[in-house]
């Protein structure tokens, strides 16, 4: 699978090209300027992006801009944010497109190396990998605390896996329950909710996110 | 008509404490003329007088700056202790002797002042309404004259009506500026001096400064600690599971796995604290998207309903977005802590040069500055920057904080 990375420090450049490359995945481009990062995207067109949030040269959210600017021009490109700390606003202009194919976690959960593998490879597929904390923001958000009160407990942590971006099946493993329950539990939800059901788990992902960001 | 009624009112009282003036006048000079003979004249003058002379001028003070729409501040630096040093600080004071320069000026423009308007404004009524004491009273107006005009007679007591509105329309005329010649004349020498308003500004700011260095110190204090007890323990402990691991890897496998992974949970835990920390210094988002990103990012995360009305300012200078950042943050943090709200506005426009914040609840209200310590870093905080709050929070709510940093655009 072809990628690019975007990332200024060489130590973790270097280290995501391991990583990534011991994983099957062929590093096409790894820059490390957010305005060399649109160049890279728009002539390799890979098939994932890994990009830092945080480049130059203004050392902001450059590589935010230069994620949501590429997907303007190549619909549904699939990105993964990396970030040092992640902000609910972020996520919201980065799902903004419903396009799917996003990913937005912490740098940290490039230490759960399986985990990390898989959300680059979900993305990938065109589905979604949200940090945690994102999702335990979003949930905590006043105005769907009180829609969401309506929800068991056992709802709520499939709810929070799901927004995630994370497959049925993950959430049965998870949880140690069986898929069939996560099925059961998935369509509670959305019926609390008033969300449709979607033929595709993606588009019930997307439908989530927005639900929980508008 | 309101304002014809709001001047004749000011000098009519202003002809009253003009007599007050002649008493404290009095006072004054009597016990600062005793005070080097008599040993009881210093606290006389200290304590009856001098308190007599200030609280006249500061009477002066509201009203006049009331009616000049501008507030006029009262000038004395604040009373040291002992009874020779006070006496001293009185006597070399300027703005003790500028008081008694407005008492000299008072007790003569005042009273005058208040009668010339009596004066016009009751010859006018009497002019206007001559014929009626001509019917009631014709045996007291034999002989009277009234500016010229015989008023023994009915013709008479009816020529005397236009010269009643004349001195009617002078008495409008002159109530203006004889009221704002007195409140002009209070400001002149009731406020503070240009010297003395500068060496007001410097305490100030040298208590503000004073602030500022020593929240610098904690806060430096406070990060250091946070380092040593966090980020630094969990990367000693990190490196204590890797040197485990390594020296178990031949021998135990299945341990230098464990070892490993609890390694791994260590770098994870430093990183949480790190990030915690970065935050409580400089939010990354506010250097990402400046002021009215960062505080939309702030009312994204609160637990209580916020609406945000925040204009575009452009970029401010760093410390005063930081400024007014860290007073949001907290100010939320204490509507979710302690209002029992369920709403809160968050508002930051500019208007004349200053930047506004406001954060408003609907909750409890009874906040208090001085009680939880919250508040007061905000105020020594927003002090540092010539910076105003304001806080209202009856009992029963609502509660709003009002912080305004001046600010050049």
């Amino acid at each position: 699978m072809r990628v690019v990375i975007a990332e200024d420090l060489a130590l973790l450049r270097d280290g995501l090209t391991r990583l990534l490359t011991a994983h099957g995945f062929e590093v096409v481009a790894a820059v490390e300027r957010g305005d060399e990062l649109v160049d890279a995207l728009l002539t390799h067109r890979p098939e994932v992006a890994v990009i830092d949030v945080r480049l130059p040269p203004t050392f902001t959210n450059e590589g935010l801009w230069a994620a949501l600017e590429v997907r303007r021009q190549v619909p549904g490109l699939p990105v993964l944010i990396l970030s040092q700390y992640v902000e609910a606003l972020y996520a919201r202009e980065l799902l903004a497109d419903a396009a799917g194919g996003v990913g937005y976690l912490l740098k940290d959960r490039v230490g759960d190396i399986a985990q990390f593998v898989d959300a680059v490879r979900r993305v990938a597929a065109g589905g979604t990998a949200m940090d945690p904390e994102v999702i335990a923001a979003l949930l905590a958000r006043p105005q769907r605390a009180a829609r969401l009160a309506g929800l068991t407990p056992r709802e709520r942590e499939v709810l929070a896996l799901m927004a995630e971006g994370r497959s049925n099946g993950a959430i049965a493993a998870r949880l140690v329950i069986t898929e069939k329950s996560v099925d059961k539990h998935i369509s509670h939800i959305l019926d609390k909710l008033g969300l449709a059901p979607s033929s595709t788990d993606h588009r019930r992902v997307l439908a989530v996110l927005a639900y929980l960001n508008s | 008509m309101r304002q014809q009624w709001t001047w004749t009112r000011y000098l009519f009282l202003g002809g009253v404490s003009g007599l007050g003036a002649w008493v404290g006048l009095l006072l004054y000079l009597f016990s600062l003329g005793s005070a080097p003979i008599f040993a009881a004249g210093v606290p006389l003058l200290l304590f009856v007088a001098v308190p007599a002379l200030h609280g006249l001028a500061n009477v002066e003070r509201a009203r006049a700056g009331h009616l000049l729409g501008t507030p006029i501040p009262r000038p004395y630096g604040p009373a040291r202790r002992g009874l020779l040093t006070r006496y001293a600080d009185m006597l070399s004071d300027p703005a003790n002797w500028r008081d008694v320069a407005w008492l000299c000026a008072h007790t003569v423009y005042g009273p005058a002042a208040a009668l010339l308007s009596a004066a016009l404004w009751s010859s006018a009524a009497f002019g206007i309404t001559m014929p009626l004491w001509w019917a009631v009273i014709p045996d007291h107006l034999a002989g009277s004259v009234f500016y010229g005009i015989s008023v023994d007679h009915l013709s008479g007591a009816l020529l005397a009506i236009p010269a009643g509105v004349a001195i009617g329309i002078v008495a409008w005329l002159v109530t203006r500026p004889l009221a704002l010649g007195e409140a002009h004349l209070a400001r002149w020498l009731l406020r503070p001096t240009t010297k003395a308003r500068l060496a007001r500004r410097v305490e100030d700011l040298t208590a503000s400064r004073a602030e500022t260095v020593d929240a610098r110190a904690a806060e430096l204090r406070r990060i250091e600690r946070d380092l040593h007890d966090g980020a630094q323990a969990r990367l000693v402990s990190l490196a204590m599971s890797l040197g485990l691991a390594e020296e178990a890897l031949q021998t135990d496998p299945q341990a230098a796995a464990r070892l490993l992974a609890e390694a791994r949970g260590s770098a994870g835990s430093a990183l949480t604290e790190l990030r915690d920390l970065v935050r409580g210094i400089h939010p990354p988002v506010l250097a990402d998207r400046g002021l009215a990103g960062a505080l939309e990012a702030l009312a994204m995360q609160s637990t209580v309903d916020v609406e945000a009305d925040l204009a575009p300012l452009g970029r401010l200078p760093a410390p005063v977005e930081s400024a007014l950042y860290f007073t949001a943050a907290e100010a939320l943090a204490n509507v979710a802590k302690h209002s029992e709200a369920t709403h809160a506005t968050l508002r930051l426009h500019r208007s004349g040069g200053s930047v506004h914040l406001e954060v408003a609840d609907d909750g409890t209200g009874g906040a208090d500055i001085d009680r939880g310590s919250g508040l007061a870093g905000i105020a020594g905080r927003i002090g540092a920057f010539d910076g105003r709050m304001t806080l209202t929070s009856p009992a029963g709510g609502p509660t709003v904080l009002h912080v305004e940093l001046p600010c050049e655009s």
